[in-house]
């Protein structure tokens, strides 16, 4: 890697999610329960995790596509914070990264400017904070919904919240499904769950959050996944971040295959968020490349694919600046979020 | 590309490995590389070219081995032997340590040199090929360090060729000479042509490790220099390769002396079950045939796809393929590199344009310029009669077919000369572990695919060849008994005299051959006559010919089922047969001293009885073994039956050692061929009674008479004999025997003209209980 390979004459202009030059993709609108289907989806777990384990050794991207790799995984990030203790001063500190992730000069450096996080993500009562940090973009708010993490408020409120956050301006709901339903095998009840979630969400998009760590299995995880985008899941979304273990390579192998098979069914692009536990450069390149192979390109776009991640972007920032000036980086040379 | 353009079209980009090592490797060697013989290198001479077929570019040049090169290198090794084997265990085990640790600590220049001369992926060289070898030399370590304990009884064979293939080439190294070295053994290995210079590599790190000279010898070459070492004095020969190549030598080896393993092609079936998980059963496809370029010889080549779900997983299949990436090998991101030679190109795509059958699908991933590229290809459609279902192709050419059934699955599974290995996909474990025992095979994995580990045997059975590499079982290939032999006499036949009455009086007793469970007339309607030791007609046996020999295997073929019977049940049957044979005892002792005079005949059949109890005793009580491979999941060696042995008994001891003969082989679950003694034939009239009156089912148990010459040809050279053993005493059996077990590569077990003492512990136990079984290898990865 050398210092100047960073470098182009070039300008190019990149910005957020919604107005990059992709064509429009049908709204996915579900269909009908189809519970045979539901039944014959396997997982093989030791085989899925050999997939897994190897698409690291077998994809790699170096230098400048290494860097250019990086900066899609920025423009995917759903910058997050969904603590107790967020105040309206901390969410504009996260919007403020949030609209400019990239120390301008590694911007200009790489040929590029305007870039932004995919999204902003955080708790109901943070959504007009962050639509304020952020006026005059078009980065949109996201908002964790249904009683999240645990889903176990009362339905009627669970609806309720979704509906106040949409009112509020969230244009990205992201609900919990409740587990139990997968753990009974009650598929009938997730999906009608699942229903009501996606027509509170009105036209706000609504990623599925599988808390796929509490579910038991990869079978499970796949059933999940399936009864979620019958139902009219925009996005399917690994876990809330508070599970005990949170998005892997197997539990993501196994979720994109199911938006595969499901486009394969339905024509409909069912968008994928790992989220929890990503949080160095070479794990997202590792991500890409896994939905590079097994979705293809089309999904490698922040209207398909998000990172839900917190600390992810700083060790990026810092693989870009070695790939700018050669030198290894440290955290403190970029700004905070 | 700039960054941002890239950011549009996000390809993955160059990714190449570093050749600079490797290449100033080569570059100190400007002259050529000489042979490594009594741990010196020899001055190059006859030099051809190693390539690198991704380019065509020359990489080395490398020195062709003569007859006195070889001669050279056998002799350094017979030197060296004896005292590598007195270094004793632990002394063996420092060196193999120190090896796998010096291929570690160079782990990287092995992989890029294995990728330049080969043409594989350098992930696979680096990911699978290097960690493959170190394992496999750190594991037999333990085998030389644990020999002294656990296998007292053994020794080393003395000085052993190793002929290995192009496509694993350390890999293969690292196979053959890490059991041989660990057991005592010294070698004389002669890679492949196309593929020299991994292991000059490794020889070179053999002077580091303290490999005493003359320990390992490495003489490069082509096909004659194969054969120069075939025919050198050896004590064994190991060859993975070609099945033509590997019959060529069984016949070149056949009645020397030298034992011999073969590893050779296959054709292995890839079922895939309706219930499986599709996608990862697609995923597995291409560690199954697009690994290594598919020139692998336990290659998935043969897909079988149940027909509920065919049309979907073709579909996922085609996608799949267009997805892989072929192209420079030193890529990181290539899939599937370069065809090792122009020659395999050529015979791949000469195979391809023969076919016009099935409907083929070629792999959308661009082709590079120039260099040895084949696509990946799927024929679809296949049906068992189109060559291409039938032919090992040796590249990354998938052909498929349907079945609807279980027992349709393993029906075409095993429609096939081969038997090396076989992948099952199903989320059932019932259909799946029903299903791993049916299939012809020496490995099967379940649910996944080209797992292999050094602590498990990998082998095949039929045309796929014979003997085992890693575990225990490998072991076998690399050691002897340690008791000490003497040559075994040949018995000569008890002369008539002319005027010599019947002996017996009476009425005149009528021998005939046991088939099928029935007392049969021999076809050709001969019989001979049979004198005693003192030179009286004893009276007649029938000579068999080779249609008696056609109908005792078609008898055989028929008792199938005795395969499936539980050892329980075996057990109680050779126990009841030793019941009754005790209730004889006098008259079969009478009868066996009247031939032979003497008065040995009661402890013979003493010993008989004991024998059958010995393999009731085993029946139930020969198991397999769990390996310990680093996976989550289990790799069992199941004992199988072999299928149908062809025995020649022994002369000296007509009763006891046809007894030694058919018992461990019906004990095992084998049907099996017995020609008996030929100077003392006629106790089988008494035995054929016994046998008549006990449990053993019809055809398990055939007994013919006649000359062993005769029926050693024919049986050895029946197709559907599975193994033949050998232990009459006429010279020429062994050459017979081995000569003919080329015809389908049928396992052979010959005296080699020695004497065995069918009384002691030689005549019975381990030896024959493994002769009668094949390791079948099954791996069940698992996890929820």
């Amino acid at each position: 890697m050398t210092a100047s390979s960073g470098h182009s004459s070039t300008q190019a202009v990149i910005t957020g999610a919604g107005q990059l030059p992709l064509v429009p993709l049908a709204r996915n609108s579900g269909m009908a329960l189809d519970l045979d289907w539901v039944a014959r989806v396997q997982a093989n777990t030791s085989a899925i995790e050999r997939r897994a384990a190897t698409i690291a050794a077998r994809r790699s991207v170096k230098k400048a596509h290494q860097a250019a790799w990086l900066l899609k995984a920025i423009s995917c990030i759903d910058l997050t914070t969904l603590s107790g203790d967020d105040t309206e001063h901390r969410v504009a500190r996260l919007c403020a990264k949030a609209r400019r992730p990239l120390d301008p000069t590694l911007e200009r450096a790489l040929g590029l400017r305007g870039l932004t996080t995919g999204a902003v993500c955080v708790y109901h009562e943070m959504i007009p904070a962050a639509l304020r940090a952020l006026e005059g973009t078009t980065i949109p708010v996201a908002a964790v919904s249904t009683g999240f993490p645990a889903g176990l408020s009362p339905l009627p409120l669970r609806i309720a919240e979704i509906e106040q956050s949409v009112a509020a301006g969230a244009s990205e709901i992201d609900i919990v499904i409740s587990r139990r339903h997968v753990l009974g095998g009650d598929w009938q009840a997730l999906y009608d769950e699942m229903r009501a979630f996606r027509a509170a969400c009105g036209k706000a998009h609504v990623k599925a959050i599988l808390a796929t760590g509490e579910l038991g299995s990869l079978r499970n995880v796949a059933r999940a996944s399936l009864v979620c985008m019958m139902a009219g899941a925009d996005f399917i979304k690994t876990s809330t971040g508070k599970e005990s273990v949170n998005a892997t390579l197997p539990v993501s192998l196994v979720m994109i295959r199911a938006i595969r098979d499901f486009h394969a069914r339905t024509g409909f692009h069912v968008g994928y968020k790992p989220a929890g536990g990503i949080s160095k450069a070479k794990d997202a390149l590792t991500y890409l490349a896994l939905i590079k192979e097994e979705l293809g390109n089309r999904w490698l776009a922040p209207d398909l694919f998000r990172f839900g991640a917190s600390s992810l972007l700083n060790d990026i920032e810092r693989q870009l600046e070695h790939h700018v000036t050669g030198n290894y980086s440290a955290s403190y040379r970029h700004a905070t979020s | 590309m700039t960054v941002s353009e890239i950011f549009d079209t996000m390809e993955y980009g160059a990714a190449p490995e570093s050749t600079a090592e490797a290449q100033a490797w080569l570059d100190r060697h400007p002259d050529g590389f000489g042979h490594f013989i009594g741990g010196r290198f020899t001055a190059p001479q006859d030099l051809f070219d190693s390539k690198n077929p991704a380019t065509g570019a020359r990489l080395a040049r490398v020195s062709g081995g003569s007859a006195a090169d070889i001669q050279a290198a056998v002799q350094a090794a017979r030197k060296a032997q004896p005292a590598w084997e007195r270094r004793g265990g632990h002394g063996r085990a420092k060196v193999l340590y120190a090896l796998a640790r010096l291929l570690q600590k160079h782990s990287r220049l092995f992989a890029v040199l294995e990728t330049l001369d080969n043409g594989k992926p350098i992930r696979e060289a680096r990911d699978i090929d290097i960690p493959l070898a170190q394992r496999h030399f750190y594991y037999h370590a333990g085998m030389a360090q644990l020999m002294d304990s656990e296998l007292p009884d053994q020794r080393a064979l003395g000085v052993c060729g190793q002929i290995i293939p192009w496509n694993f080439p350390l890999l293969m190294l690292a196979w053959k000479i890490a059991p041989a070295l660990a057991m005592g053994n010294t070698v004389v290995l002669k890679p492949a042509e196309y593929t020299p210079l991994t292991a000059l590599l490794f020889a070179q790190i053999c002077r580091e490790a303290g490999v005493p000279k003359g320990v390992v010898n490495i003489v490069t070459g082509a096909g004659d220099t194969g054969q120069h070492l075939v025919a050198a004095p050896v004590d064994k020969i190991a060859f993975t390769g070609s099945t033509a190549v590997g019959r060529a030598i069984r016949q070149a080896t056949a009645g020397t002396g030298k034992a011999l393993t073969l590893e050779l092609g296959g054709k292995s079936p890839y079922i895939v079950f309706d219930d499986a998980d599709l996608d990862s059963a697609v995923e597995g496809l291409v560690d199954a045939i697009w690994f290594n370029q598919g020139q692998v010889c336990c290659a998935g080549s043969r897909l079988l796809v149940h027909e509920p779900v065919a049309k979907d997983f073709h579909a996922r299949l085609r996608a799949r393929m267009d997805k892989l990436r072929v192209g420079d090998p030193l890529d990181k991101n290539t899939d599937v590199g370069a065809i090792v030679d122009p020659v395999q190109l050529a015979s791949i795509t000469a195979k391809l344009a023969a076919n016009t059958a099935g409907t083929t699908h070629v792999s959308a991933a661009p082709l590079p310029q120039g260099g040895c590229f084949y696509p990946p290809t799927l024929i679809e459609n296949l049906n068992p009669a189109d060559p291409l279902m039938q032919e090992e192709i040796f590249g990354p050419v998938l052909v498929s077919t349907t079945f609807r059934t279980p027992a349709e699955a393993v029906q075409l599974a095993n429609n096939t000369r081969y038997g090396l290995a076989a992948t099952v996909w199903s989320e059932n474990i019932n259909l799946a572990l029903d299903i791993a025992p049916k299939l012809a095979a020496g490995i099967v994995w379940v649910n996944a695919t080209n797992l292999m580990d050094a602590a498990a045997g990998f082998g095949g059975v039929r045309e796929s060849g014979f003997g085992r590499e890693g575990g225990w079982d490998g072991l076998r290939a690399y050691t002897k008994d340690r008791a000490p032999q003497r040559a075994l006499k040949p018995t000569p036949l008890p002369a008539p005299q002319t005027d010599a009455p019947v002996i017996a009086g009476g009425i005149d007793r009528t021998c005939k051959l046991y088939i099928g469970g029935k007392q049969t007339r021999p076809d050709g309607g001969h019989s001979a006559p049979v004198f005693a030791k003192a030179g009286g007609l004893l009276g007649h046996v029938p000579v068999a010919g080779r249609k008696d020999v056609r109908a005792a295997v078609e008898a055989a073929s028929a008792a199938s089922g005795w395969a499936r019977s539980t050892g329980h049940l075996r057990a109680q049957i050779l126990y009841y047969l030793a019941e009754n044979m005790e209730q004889r005892r006098d008259t079969l002792a009478r009868n066996l001293d009247a031939m032979r005079g003497g008065k040995t005949g009661a402890r013979e059949v003493d010993a008989s009885i004991r024998r059958l109890f010995t393999y009731a005793a085993w029946a139930d009580k020969f198991e397999g073994r769990v390996h310990g491979v680093p996976l989550r999941g289990i790799a069992i060696g199941l004992k199988e039956p072999v299928g149908i042995i062809g025995a020649i008994c022994p002369d000296e001891a007509p009763l006891l050692g046809l007894v030694s003969c058919m018992a461990p082989a019906v004990a095992m679950g084998n049907r099996i061929v017995l020609a008996a003694s030929q100077s003392h034939p006629l106790i089988v009239a008494d035995l054929i009674q016994l046998l008549e009156t006990s449990d053993i089912p019809a055809g398990v148990v055939n007994i013919l008479t006649g000359p062993h010459e005769d029926l050693a040809n024919t049986m050895s050279g029946h197709m559907e004999i599975d193994a033949i053993w050998s232990f009459g005493s006429s010279p020429a059996l062994p050459r017979i025997v081995e000569h003919g077990a080329a015809s389908n590569i049928k396992r052979s077990w010959v005296n080699h003209g020695l004497a065995r003492n069918w009384e002691g512990p030689m005549g019975e136990g381990r030896a024959f209980l493994n002769a009668a079984t094949e390791t079948k290898t099954v791996w069940v990865p698992y996890g929820e």
